[in-house]
């Protein structure tokens, strides 16, 4: 229903102009600038109760694409749907389980009681398929209203100046490396998930019940574009050290730790190995390398690296363990080979963990708790790796054949308990400043 | 402005009751400013500074005491300082074609001189990148056509990179606000040098160039703190070495979480936008005088001798390869991977509960845009004109009034957006102004970022207009509301168009996408632009540009539209 408001806004501005066209050849001009007033502002005033009323009527999902179109359309991608469908078998009874005890009172409630809204925050990178997310709207009569609030660290740190009247219920996306700004600032409602069991290697706090649940996890690695390895006959770094060696002066990008989560995460990947007070020597040796700092993922990937679509021109890019199958599901060829690769030394890469939490003050603390549920099981925890290509946290979950084939584990990433990245995060990125980019 | 002195106060005594509602008016765009702007920003100070009520500024002292701070205070300052300085050179002899042919494209040229204004910095980035990028389109012609091993030009990454950028993006700025005000000019005077004697040179001295001069501080004004708050340009095409005011209020208030620091810093950046635009308004008030202004059927006309069509040719190429050659490459890169991309736009290949049909996201755009633009021109036409009334009236106490009124209108232009955003966290979440997460925060910070540009636009003009024509007006009996429209609507509508253009613009390249709170799902097309930069993949890549190369059509549709739009017997102006 928003379709038809900005044809008849933008309608009302142009016969508004238009129209004092028409004008002018009628009558003289003193006229015409009277009529062009009036019109404006019956155009100004028509836009702005077109507009209040969309603010008010339309809850921001009216604009929501139709679903309708879903089911089929998915249909091509044939490879990863072959692979979730067998599994999904499994799936019914895995998501059932949560919700199995209040669907049969939920169900009838459906038909007859408006549906609620329960507000979700999130950071710009959420998505999930419109089927899995609809499916948990139509089980709990609910309505799903989903705040983008900016990156991860601008999502927890609008979370935290809201708290004690929080925007949403639900707040989903802080990693690890700022996890405890989230759990020193207090904004979360403690709750533990039910029906699904998340391994205690991901947990994000001791309380209990605890204050977060882990949802997903990623490795943050340095991928390699093949081509140009092949091409220059050029053995691929093994180890951290290896990137500061001549052989691979001037080849690789990373993001400033500063403004960047991917960034950060490697960041701790070498203080980690090499140790809090040897890792800027570390620093030192790749800035001597001819390392490129970028902002953001997205300058380093899209516009440096040279295994990407913007064809750059450095040939090792830090991004993620999943990157080489996106490049296979959003090729733009059909590919049977990732043209990007990973490296996979120790410590080469930092495993990153999201978790979700109720906010405290949440106004719908049952939808909440079945929202976070909903998260943990079986049937979204298989949709994300496809949808935002992070890894499943629940054992039940099956990877999607695309990761199978071609995502590589690291063996063993580097890892840091939270709190010590809480302690020092932030000295260490100052001295690391003072470091690499001054 | 003194002329008119002994005329006015006659009327002004007569009609007192009514002299003194129409400036009254300018309390709409002040209660604008203090709900959308001045209560979220002392807010957000107020919980940074002094959180438990005591004020507390050692964070001052700390940025004070710290060489970083000073030395990106000191850049950001000289980068704006050149950068404002090129754009003016590049946009001045643009601005004088523009303001006297006509010539064939004139008009799409214009438009799509805009469209940088709109891009978002990634997209930029990715079109310079294909121009001028080591693997670039130059590069790779001339090292073969010149035989070299390395590609001899190495801008990206450089500060030559970032003023390259504010050129591009803010030429258009100095191009219409001058260019539009140059048209207008009456050229008897410098007619009449000329029959006296005077030579080009000094004719462009002495009478052009005072003439010209309010125009060209308004359009330096905008550039400069546009500059001086300039963010993706420094981090993207500069790269993490380079960090203005605004990078550093950023990365403190989301990355370290500084709040004092943040704010402080904020407040810094605040002051000199505010120091800035006193000397500004200081300088306008000596520079406007009012003008005989004509209408461009007056002024424009085709070139017709030798030197005139160079120097047309000359502007139209040097625009060509500063603003149209990175569209182009743009354009080729978003056709590069064929229909595909394009084709999958339309298509909710995963099945996303996000998906956005791309009409959707142009219906999205246009409907933020229309409201901006019919908002700031509302608000900025009353600021404007009133500014101009009391600038012009004889009480020195309504000059003051205005030379305070002035400063302020700027200041949303040189605030950083995300310490607004934060502001409005704290400061809009309660009746009536509950409006964190809605989607009317949209328009509301894009006309926040427009109302300047709609002042500025207009106020050179509206100064430009001779008092003593209201002043008859008046004594003929005219109420003040008939004055407005019939002595200034038709001199300031070619302003007001000006205007329109900027505030479309600034909307559809979503000026102030970070200072939203939290938004809803209201996807418009630099969202789903973004979206589709934010994963891996050629497709989601071509998708990206795909939809960068449709945001350039739809803009230049939009602006083209716009210019078309004739106010009555004066369209022309």
């Amino acid at each position: 229903m928003i379709l038809s408001h900005p044809g008849i806004a933008l309608g009302g501005f142009f016969v508004a102009i238009s129209g004092s066209r028409n004008i002018r050849c009628r009558r003289g001009k003193q006229m015409s600038s009277i009529h062009i007033v009036k019109r404006l502002m019956i155009t100004f005033g028509t836009a702005s109760i077109l507009l209040a009323a969309c603010a008010g009527a339309a809850t921001p999902a009216a604009t929501a694409p139709s679903a309708t179109k879903a089911p089929e359309l998915t249909a091509p991608t044939a490879t990863p749907k072959a692979t979730v469908a067998p599994k999904a078998t499994v799936a019914p009874t895995a998501t059932a389980a949560p919700t199995a005890t209040t669907a049969p009172t939920t169900t009838p409630a459906a038909t007859s009681s408006a549906p609620r809204t329960l507000t979700v925050m999130t950071h710009d990178s959420f998505t999930a398929s419109d089927d899995v997310l609809k499916a948990f709207e139509q089980a709990n009569n609910v309505k799903l209203n989903i705040l983008k609030s900016g990156d991860a660290g601008a999502a927890l740190n609008k979370a935290i100046l809201a708290k004690g009247n929080p925007l949403a219920d639900v707040f989903y996306g802080v990693d690890n490396s700022f996890i405890s700004r989230a759990l020193e600032a207090g904004i979360y409602e403690p709750y533990a998930v039910t029906g699904a069991s998340i391994p205690a290697e991901f947990s994000g706090d001791t309380a209990n019940p605890p204050q977060v649940t882990a949802i997903d996890y990623g490795d943050v690695c340095i991928n390699y574009d093949k081509a140009y390895f092949a091409q220059k006959k050029l053995a691929l770094p093994k180890t951290l050290d290896d990137l500061g060696k001549p052989a691979y002066k001037g080849l690789l990008v990373v993001e400033n730790p500063a403004t960047s989560s991917p960034g950060l995460a490697f960041m701790l990947a070498t203080v980690a190995h090499f140790g809090a007070d040897k890792f800027l020597d570390y620093w030192k040796q790749l800035k001597a390398n001819n390392i490129k700092v970028v902002d953001g993922w997205d300058a380093a990937y899209n516009t440096e690296f040279s295994g990407s679509a913007g064809k750059g021109s450095y040939p090792l890019v830090l991004s993620y363990a999943s990157s080489p199958p996106a490049e296979v599901v959003f090729a733009t060829t059909p590919l049977t080979v990732s043209p990007i690769g990973t490296l996979l030394g120790d410590d080469m890469c930092f495993r990153q963990i999201e978790y979700v939490g109720v906010l405290k003050g949440a106004k719908n603390l049952d939808l909440a708790h079945k929202f976070i549920d909903f998260l943990a099981s079986a049937k979204f925890q298989e949709d994300m790796p496809l949808q935002m290509f992070v890894f499943p946290v629940n054992p039940q979950a099956a990877l999607p054949d695309a990761f199978i084939k071609y995502a590589q584990i690291p063996a063993k990433p580097a890892r840091m308990p939270a709190d010590e990245i809480a302690k020092n995060r932030d000295a260490w990125i100052q001295s690391w400043t003072e470091t690499v980019t001054h | 402005m003194t002329t008119g002195n002994t005329i006015v106060t006659q009327p002004d005594q007569r009609r007192k009751g009514f002299t003194l509602s129409p400036l009254a008016l300018v309390v709409i765009p002040l209660a604008f400013l203090s709900a959308f702007y001045f209560y979220p920003i002392f807010s957000i100070v107020r919980l940074s500074l002094a959180p438990a009520g005591t004020l507390d500024i050692s964070a001052f002292g700390k940025i004070v005491g710290s060489s970083y701070y000073l030395k990106t205070l000191w850049f950001t300052l000289w980068q704006a300082v050149v950068s404002t300085g090129l754009t003016l050179a590049a946009g001045l002899p643009a601005a004088y074609v523009f303001g006297h042919y006509n010539f064939r494209g004139k008009g799409l040229l214009r438009a799509l001189s805009t469209v940088p204004f709109v891009l978002p910095t990634v997209v930029v980035a990715a079109a310079f990148t294909s121009l001028i990028g080591p693997n670039g389109v130059l590069n790779t012609l001339l090292m073969g056509v010149m035989g070299l091993e390395k590609p001899p030009i190495q801008l990206l990454g450089t500060i030559w990179m970032i003023l390259l950028a504010h050129v591009f993006f803010n030429f258009t700025v100095v191009l219409r606000i001058v260019g539009s005000f140059w048209a207008n000019l009456d050229q008897s005077l410098e007619n009449a040098a000329a029959v006296l004697g005077a030579g080009r040179l000094r004719r462009f001295v002495e009478i052009t160039l005072p003439l010209l001069s309010p125009a060209i501080l308004a359009a330096g004004l905008l550039v400069f703190i546009f500059d001086f708050t300039s963010f993706g340009v420094v981090l993207i095409l500069g790269g993490s070495q380079f960090a203005t005011l605004e990078v550093e209020i950023y990365r403190q208030t989301v990355n370290v979480f500084n709040l004092p620091v943040a704010a402080a810093l904020s407040l810094i950046q605040v002051l000199f936008t505010l120091l800035l635009t006193i000397v500004y308004t200081r300088l306008q008030t000596r520079a406007a005088r009012p003008l005989n202004l004509r209408p461009t059927q007056q002024t424009l006309k085709r070139a017709t001798t030798t030197p005139a069509r160079l120097l047309i040719g000359a502007t139209v190429t040097f625009m060509l390869l500063l603003l149209i050659a990175p569209l182009i490459a743009l354009v080729v890169k978003a056709l590069g991977d064929g229909v595909q991309p394009l084709s999958e736009l339309f298509i909710n290949r995963r099945g996303s509960y996000f998906y956005v049909p791309p009409v959707v996201a142009i219906q999205n755009s246009l409907l933020i845009a229309t409201a901006t633009v019919l908002a700031s021109l509302f608000l900025g036409t009353i600021a404007a004109s009133v500014l101009a009334y009391a600038g012009q009236s004889s009480s020195t106490m309504r000059i003051r009034w205005s030379a305070f009124l002035d400063p302020i209108f700027m200041l949303p232009l040189g605030t950083s957006a995300v310490t607004l955003g934060f502001g409005y966290i704290i400061s809009l979440d309660h009746p009536p102004l509950d409006l964190r997460a809605s989607p009317i925060l949209l328009p509301i910070a894009h006309t926040l970022v427009a109302f300047p540009f709609v002042v500025r636009s207009l106020l050179p003009v509206l100064r430009g207009i001779r008092p003593d024509l209201r002043q008859s007006a008046a004594v003929l009996g005219a109420s003040p509301w008939r004055v407005w429209r019939e002595i200034d609507l038709p001199i300031v509508a070619r302003a007001m168009l000006v205007a329109a253009t900027f505030a479309f613009a600034i909307s559809m390249g979503e000026f102030s996408a970070t200072a939203l709170v939290a938004r809803p799902e209201f996807p418009t097309m630099s969202v789903v632009i973004y979206r589709f930069l934010g994963l891996p993949g050629a497709l989601n890549y071509g998708q990206a540009m795909v939809m960068s190369a449709i945001l350039m059509l739809v803009c230049s549709a939009g602006i083209i539209l716009i210019e078309r739009a004739r106010f009555g017997d004066v369209g022309e102006f």
